[in-house]
């Protein structure tokens, strides 16, 4: 059954029968596939067509959603059924309801996000296999692998309205990863290094990403842990993306009317210094979040986010923005079946002009993050403590690698608290940032 | 659910499919290399509802069906999966899942379906919550916002919701063996923003289990958990720095068993050593721990989040005995790794739907009750921290180092609990943090059902459980340096 238009169409007529005022439809189809290898032989091998849809359905104030992967005519007719009746269930909600017609996106640009290459089974084998064998030779240290592996998604995504709006795209997306493991005096370490991209032709070689495995992973030999103390913390670019994602949750306009964010009734203030300007793009070609319409249809575009350290706005969908009196930023995120929520397209701080190294210099007594682990971030007061994982500045030079450490602070102290922003900003998932330095954390050792 | 040859016949009418059809695919994969396979049909529906601002405005359902189909050849997996349960659909997931072991389309062998053995039932739900209107659903989460609100003025916001599954799974494999089981879920969570002096803090608390809807009106449950998520929050209010460095710590009952989850348990995962790449391989017969651990895995508990009648790959639950007085005993097995490593099948082969390849996985974690008291723990720490209550947690199962992060903290001080302290991530090594538990209390409690454990992509449910005990230093994350 072709998945189309006229299928939306008919399902929203049906909705509309049983008295419905409004309604939407997401429906995602796509082919997923993926290989893991481990020491050079096929570990598993998946393969599948999926395809799901969500309804929502207004009744005046009152909305619910249901969602299914089975798409015959009399699952269908159930799925409005049950919809209807949820909806009939729930009391009402002076803020619901569809973006206003008139904000619906009218131009669906084609933001290079679909490869109409396709990558074989075959194919990705030899990739995974390539870039373990990589890894492991770095150093003869790296006796063991998790294993490596290589994911392939391709499908599309169609949206519409009872409003009449219509839209749909392609997007693909492919990634590959290892995982060494070095063992040295009986301990072992453990890292990994990954690509991700939209098009097959543009991802890192197998080989770049096995080096930088092996390289991050046999580094981490030797560990030891420091003692407790309050000292400069610079994050390498994936901990400070991960420290940018705390922002980005902060800055979810579902957060701000709940009350579970730190950032209330902080527009328009200063949120960090002057050299911290964040921006949400959903629009960049070929980004992993971009996306040519949002979760209700309404047009992605650019969103200053932070500007020289001014907090500008948050991230709005309609409901969102309904109760706090601003206007979507076109950032609806969707859940199929459920209702559209705020969330980021591509995130992202912008760089800095020192390099990395230069940040690192800078550092008398200090560490260097290269990951983070547990969930201690407390949304509501922005309270902060992780467990961290990196290297001991000394003098300006990575002296030694360190685990078994949290670093602890709280979320508004740090983004004052920023120092440096490098010059290193690359794309490699939906949240991006360059190395940063932040003033001073607790670190708990020994 | 009657346990007898019909329930069986009943599960293979749910997905439409006959014995002779699973025949038929299991013959197309179990050719030459495959030495075992199996088909795993899910059908799940799943309903939320949940309340804000003292509206319930939002309710979702989802329905999800599909088939799963599997072929071990050796170490090698090859999986398919298909949300269309019909013959030529199966048939083309079976050549995919095939193709694994490089074999040749053909006719293998599959021995005729056994209809199983009638299985225990640990959760005979009569009510699915999914069956119960959603007007009744509605009115829980009103009450709870009145009780919340009405704990105290300074609770601000309140956000609960209710949500429920119902999961009919048929399990088919190469040995014959045709398994079904029908497995509900629930769970009600709760959490309470309260505001004091331009102060805000947040208070979180849940429970559930594979029960009946009237499940959380029994033993006050509900009242229970709303009072505690609103108690936290209006605590928390008062919280102070917490203290970084390393501490005597002692951990009360029940949830901070999420100590035992990541600091072995996950380190347990028979895959990870078969591979050897976990802090704990090759160290079965060592001592891990302190002669006063005992630590199980047991997924036979009646009603909880946690357990299963069999796992899905058709395998009977059991109580695995991990450690024992201190010494490692046991890793935690599905099929595959219980194979290859020579070692017994725990019953832990777990997927979080068809679309997932089964891995080992825990189902209710726990350490067995000591001899000493709360009060002579506590009473035995000069200087400390008391943790009652967890958030979430990670491990690196290799280096073997894990975290996981403070809800609800107090200081001790000359054997006394006195101030509350902000919620602060504590870390620790796997292999080494048991070897330092030196008192172990009689008050062992399971948490309430709100567990759930990610581990490759792939989300189960889980329980935890601990009596209070005393580990006599661990680092503690906070931002007070002494």
């Amino acid at each position: 059954m072709r998945i189309d238009q006229n299928f939306t169409m008919d399902l929203l007529n049906k909705v509309k029968k049983k008295g419905a005022s409004a309604a939407d439809v997401v429906a995602v189809e796509g082919d997923a596939a993926s290989v893991q290898v481990r020491l050079s032989a096929v570990d598993k091998l998946s393969k599948a067509e999926e395809k799901r849809l969500g309804l929502r359905v207004y009744f005046g104030k009152r909305s619910a959603g249901a969602s299914t992967s089975d798409f015959t005519p009399a699952a269908l007719d159930d799925l409005v059924e049950t919809t209807c009746a949820l909806a009939r269930a729930v009391v009402e909600d002076p803020y619901a309801g569809l973006p206003d017609a008139g904000a619906m996106a009218t131009d669906i640009p084609d933001l290079d996000l679909f490869d109409s290459h396709t990558i074989s089974m075959d194919r990705m084998i030899d990739t995974a296999t390539r870039t373990e064998r990589a890894a492991l030779a770095v150093d003869t240290r790296l006796t063991n692998s998790e294993g490596a592996d290589f994911g392939s998604f391709s499908g599309r995504t169609l949206f519409a309205n009872s409003h009449g709006f219509y839209g749909d795209f392609r997007s693909s997306n492919f990634s590959f990863s290892v995982s060494p493991i070095a063992a040295q005096d009986g301990l072992m370490q453990r890292d990994y290094w990954y690509a991700v991209g939209r098009k097959l032709a543009g991802l890192d070689s197998p080989e770049a990403v096995g080096q930088e495995a092996g390289r991050r992973t046999v580094r981490r030999l030797g560990s030891r842990k420091v003692p407790t103390c309050r000292v400069p913390i610079v994050f390498d670019p994936e901990m400070a993306g991960s420290f940018l994602g705390n922002l980005c949750s902060a800055v979810n306009s579902y957060a701000i009317y709940k009350g579970a964010s730190y950032l209330i009734g902080r527009l328009g203030e200063r949120i960090a210094c002057e050299a911290v300007s964040v921006y949400d793009d959903g629009r960049i070609p070929l980004g992993l979040g971009s996306k040519p319409f949002d979760g209700e249809g309404l047009p992605t575009r650019q969103t200053v986010i932070v500007e020289r350290g001014i907090l500008k706005s948050y991230l709005v969908d309609t409901y969102a923005g309904r109760k706090l009196g601003l206007a979507s930023t076109g950032n609806a995120s969707r859940s199929i079946g459920e209702a559209p929520s705020a969330g980021a397209t591509n995130f992202y701080l912008a760089p800095g002009a020192i390099s990395p190294e230069t940040i690192i210099q800078s550092v008398t007594r200090g560490l260097y993050v290269t990951e983070l682990i547990g969930f201690g971030i407390n949304m509501v007061t922005g309270d902060y403590s992780r467990g961290a994982v990196g290297f001991w500045i000394e003098n300006g030079e990575l002296a030694y690698p360190v685990e078994e450490i949290t670093i602890a602070g709280n979320l508004k102290d740090m983004w004052m608290g920023v120092e440096a922003i490098g010059n290193d900003l690359a794309f490699r998932g939906r949240i991006a940032s360059p190395t940063v330095k932040l003033a001073e954390m607790t670190v708990a050792g020994g | 659910m009657t346990q007898s040859s019909q329930s069986d016949n009943k599960f293979l009418e749910q997905f439409g499919v006959t014995g002779r059809e699973v025949q038929t695919v299991m013959g197309k994969i179990k050719v030459r290399d495959v030495d075992y396979a199996d088909l795993y049909f899910e059908h799940t529906v799943a309903e939320s509802v949940s309340m804000e601002e003292s509206l319930v405005k939002r309710a979702s359902k989802s329905i999800s069906q599909g088939v799963g189909v599997r072929a071990t050849a050796g170490e090698k997996t090859g999986y398919a999966y298909s949300d269309e349960i019909t013959l030529p659909q199966l048939e083309r997931a079976a050549d995919t899942a095939r193709y694994i072991a490089r074999s040749p389309a053909g006719e293998g062998h599959a021995p005729a379906i056994r209809i199983g053995t009638p299985i225990r039932d640990l959760y005979p739900v009569t009510q699915p919550a999914t069956e119960v209107a959603t007007a009744e659903k509605v009115a829980l989460l009103e009450k709870i916002d009145a009780l919340a609100r009405a704990y105290d003025p300074r609770i601000k916001n309140v956000m609960a919701s209710f949500s429920t599954e119902y999961k009919v799974v048929l399990i088919a494999n190469s040995e014959g063996e045709l398994v079904g089981d029908v497995q509900p879920l629930s769970r009600l969570q709760i959490s309470c923003i309260a505001e004091e002096n331009g102060s805000r803090q947040i208070g979180t608390h849940g429970g559930g289990g594979r029960s009946n809807f009237g499940f959380f009106f029994e033993e006050q449950r509900w009242e229970r958990y709303t009072r505690e998520a609103a108690r936290q929050a209006i605590l928390n209010l008062q919280a102070t720095d917490a203290p970084a460095g390393p501490m005597t710590v002692v951990m009360g009952a029940g949830w901070p068993g999420i100590l035992l989850h990541e600091a072995i348990g996950h380190g347990l995962e028979a895959d990870f050593n078969r591979k050897k790449t976990s802090a704990f391989s090759d160290r079965i017969g060592q001592s891990v721990a302190s002669d006063l651990c005992t630590i199980v895995d047991d997924g036979t508990l009646a009603y909880r989040r946690g357990s299963l009648n069999v796992d899905d790959e058709g395998t009977p639950t059991s109580c695995t005995v991990l450690i024992e007085n201190g010494i490692l005993r046991r890793y935690i097995t599905d099929k595959l790794n219980a194979r290859l490593m020579g070692i017994p099948l725990t019953g832990n082969g777990r997927r979080e739907s068809f679309q997932c390849i089964p891995m080992p996985r825990m189902t209710n974690t726990f350490m067995l009750p000591g001899q000493s008291t709360p009060e002579e723990i506590i009473g035995s720490v000069k200087r400390g921290l008391y943790a009652v209550s967890f958030g979430g947690g990670q491990v690196d199962i290799t280096n073997g180092k894990f975290v996981f992060s403070a809800s609800e903290a107090y200081l001790i001080e000359d054997g006394k609990v006195t101030t509350p302290v902000k919620g602060a991530t504590l870390i620790g090594s796997g292999p080494e943090i048991l070897k330092k538990v030196s008192m172990v209390a009689n008050d062992l409690a399971l948490d309430d059902g709100i567990g759930t454990c990610g581990k490759d992509g792939q989300s189960v449910p889980v329980g935890v459980g601990l009596p209070t005990i005393k580990v006599d230093e661990i680092t503690v994350g906070g931002t007070q340096v002494e």
